[in-house]
């Protein structure tokens, strides 16, 4: 059982994430009844097999190519993104096109090595769900999904950039000087 | 100059309380070293060798009396009394204790400042022209987007965690005077037949330990599509850029590794997707923030003073002045003044908090209130009257803000180095002091006329190295601390990267390579040639044989020198 954020608030969530050894064998990982989480790696090599089961869904590493990723998007329940660090941003580019450019509807969620202070950046680009570390002190999480009043630039939350939305005019106290 | 709004401070303050939370957090041990580093990067504060550093961004170079008093007043209450002006534009503490950061942030907000992007793997604070809107040859008036940049990327969701730090530098003026070719993204602002806004854009620039020049994505790119086509480069560099190794993580690796046609190919690509959306900037956001870089209320006077002319015929120290350190106004009766903080014993581009209170003063009494900082370390006010310059020279003067060197030898670009700065290798204040202190003829200096010297105490490249027509890189050999020497680089419409001209040397021995250099081009010069054409002109061998040929005590060293 593990943490998730959702909408704002923690709950327990079954997913649980495989990480195959390096060296494992793809074709012969057996995956039991579950909600498993799969490297993308291994759904390529037992895609066949895989298809019909609804509790499946995929992570992608930041080091997976997009244009074969989106042939499946329509069979997985859940797509997640993988930060093998947190300063491995590549995640937040990745979520923007599968949002974006794919047009994924679906669940997408962070897991890895992502810390607090980086949700709201998430939440922006396309995710849904973050998955914590057990280490995460809940309220620090819960003050940390929206440090900011508002937001300049689009992104995939709202793609309309703050001058787009609002009349700014003349609203500066001492104006030009 | 740009002013908050309630949205514009309400996001400052947020950041304030965010970075609050965040170091109380790291005291309490919830946040490592490790996962607090990028988080103070991203709000400008460094752990240095002696004490942490914080920087503070001065976006575009614009800086309000009210805030340099305030900067002043920290750097006397929080600090040491004094204060740096770095190479891009921004100020940076060298003594405030880490605990009261968050304080001192919240009292920038107050004055519409903050720290935010000033370090950190992200689109850091953008660097322009500190001659904007008053430049005779200035074609667009650059702040307006760089401040419509500055709001884009401050907080960028996608691009926080980049391989590698991003800048951004963007100059509207016939001659280029940001350097936008040695920066990730340079953008070069133009006219149309039509007067409509155009950018030639640049990809790829950088210095540091591969010193690249960037190259020209897109052409004629219209002002808005700026930020669209901004976000599809940013977006393929953070997919694509590299990542295993630091020193080659800037995009110029990957411009270069990709070529820039395929890396072109890529963006168009990625920009099909954002073309003509909603990042597109509006024409009524241009006006909007345009309206706060309208004309100050200048008086109409004429091109000429009868007293400033006086002065200029009969003190020699003012026309120096006037010659080096005034510049051209596009409206008449107006000039731009350089108050040089390239003082003798004093390391370039520090300030004292009386100074920086001084000077606020000085820009009430004869520039609208508004100073500018410059890449080259110096401050600027932007708006003088001619007539009033004799006074301002007597002032600045007393100020020790008066050098006449601006653009000489001596008006030495320098990164704080191994004095200061944990990246460093070699110190580089101390070399820049050596150098001032054996010129420091005002004479000598005039007739060797412009010259860029430009010191980095590593290859980060901070002070510029690469582009000074001299430019000395402090390099580590066996825990010693050396000097190698470049010459030929450049900044400017032409910007060249400097040669090595061999083995470098000690520091005791930096004044001496100096004086040989100027005295090989003093032989070798044409009637108004400058050292950095002449050593295009005859190469760099006859200076290498005349700075290796004597008895430098140099060290005797592999081939790799």
């Amino acid at each position: 059982m593990a943490e998730i954020l959702k909408n704002g608030q923690v709950h327990n969530d079954n997913w649980q994430v495989l990480r195959p050894e390096a060296e494992a064998d793809l074709a012969t990982v057996n995956l039991p009844a579950g909600q498993w989480l799969i490297p993308f790696a291994l759904w390529q090599v037992q895609c066949a097999a895989l298809k019909s089961r609804s509790d499946i869904g995929v992570w992608l590493s930041p080091n997976d190519d997009l244009t074969e990723v989106a042939k499946h998007f329509s069979q997985w329940p859940l797509v997640a993104i993988d930060f093998p660090k947190f300063t491995d941003g590549r995640g937040y580019s990745i979520a923007w096109r599968i949002r974006n450019h794919y047009k994924y509807k679906g669940e997408l969620r962070a897991i890895g090595n992502v810390l607090v202070d980086q949700l709201f950046f998430m939440l922006r680009v396309g995710f849904d769900t973050l998955a914590l570390d057990p280490s995460v002190v809940v309220a620090t999480a819960e003050r940390n999904l929206a440090p900011f009043p508002d937001t300049y630039q689009g992104s995939t939350d709202n793609p309309e950039p703050l001058f787009r939305r609002l009349d700014r005019t003349g609203a500066a106290q001492g104006g030009a000087h | 100059m740009y002013r908050y709004d309630d949205i514009d401070r309400a996001m400052v303050k947020a950041r304030v309380a965010q970075f609050r939370d965040q170091t109380n957090r790291w005291q309490a041990g919830e946040l490592s070293d490790e996962e607090f580093r990028p988080l103070r990067l991203q709000n400008g504060l460094y752990m240095q060798r002696h004490a942490p550093m914080l920087r503070i961004a001065v976006p575009y170079a614009m800086i309000s009396s009210a805030q340099l008093r305030v900067l002043g007043a920290i750097a006397r209450e929080e600090d040491k009394g004094y204060a740096h002006f770095t190479t891009r534009h921004n100020l940076q503490y060298n003594w405030i204790p880490m605990a009261r950061v968050p304080d001192v942030l919240e009292r920038l907000a107050e004055v519409e400042m903050h720290a935010i992007q000033t370090s950190g793997n992200c689109i850091r604070n953008v660097t322009s022209d500190q001659f904007a809107g008053i430049a005779p040859d200035e074609v667009v008036d650059t702040r307006p987007l760089a401040e419509i940049i500055r709001q884009w990327s401050t907080f960028h969701p996608e691009f926080a965690f980049l391989p590698r730090k991003f800048k951004i530098a963007v100059h509207g003026a016939e001659r280029d005077r940001a350097v936008v070719q040695v920066h990730d993204i340079g953008l070069h602002l133009y006219r149309d037949d039509q007067g409509e806004i155009l950018a030639r854009v640049w990809v790829g620039g950088g210095l540091g330990r591969t010193p690249i020049l960037g190259e020209v994505i897109h052409e004629a790119l219209p002002w808005r599509h700026l930020l669209s086509y901004m976000e599809a480069i940013i977006r393929v560099y953070n997919l694509e850029g590299r990542r295993d190794n630091p020193y080659k993580a800037r995009i110029k690796i990957l411009v270069k590794a990709l070529g820039i046609e395929e890396f072109r190919r890529k963006v168009d690509a990625e920009w099909a997707d954002l073309k003509d959306g909603p990042a597109t900037i509006t024409d009524a956001e241009l006006a909007r923030v345009s309206s706060y870089f309208v004309d100050p209320a200048y008086a109409q006077l004429p091109e000429t003073d009868a007293v400033y002319d006086e002065r200029l015929k009969s003190d020699k120290a003012f026309a120096r002045w006037v010659q080096q350190n005034v510049h051209p106004h596009r409206v008449p009766g107006y000039r731009a003044v350089t108050l040089s903080l390239k003082q003798k014993g004093i390391a370039p581009g520090d300030i004292t908090d009386t100074q920086m209170e001084a000077v606020a003063d000085l820009a009430d009494a004869y520039s609208f209130g508004e100073v500018r900082s410059s890449h080259e370390q110096n401050l600027i006010l932007s708006d003088v009257e001619l007539r009033k310059l004799p006074e301002l020279f007597d002032k600045a003067k007393a100020l020790k803000l008066a050098s006449s060197t601006v653009g000489l030898l001596t008006d030495i670009i320098c990164c704080p180095g191994g004095d200061f700065c944990d990246l460093a290798n070699a110190k580089s204040i101390p070399i820049a002091q050596a150098i001032m202190e054996r010129f420091d003829d005002l004479d000598y200096l005039h007739d060797i006329g412009e010259l860029d010297l430009n010191i980095s105490g590593c290859m980060n490249a901070c002070g510029h190295h690469h582009v000074g027509h001299i430019g000395v890189l402090g390099v580590d050999k066996n825990d010693e601390e050396w000097y190698q020497v470049t010459i030929g680089g450049r900044q400017g419409n032409d910007t060249r990267l400097g040669k090595v001209i061999g083995p470098s040397f000690a520091a005791a021995d930096m004044p001496d390579v100096v004086t040989k250099l100027l005295e090989t081009y003093v032989s070798l010069r044409e009637p108004e040639e400058r050292f950095v054409d002449t050593v295009v002109r005859v190469g760099i061998d006859p200076f290498k044989t005349s700075v290796y040929g004597g008895k430098l005590n140099r060290k005797k060293e592999a081939a790799n020198g």
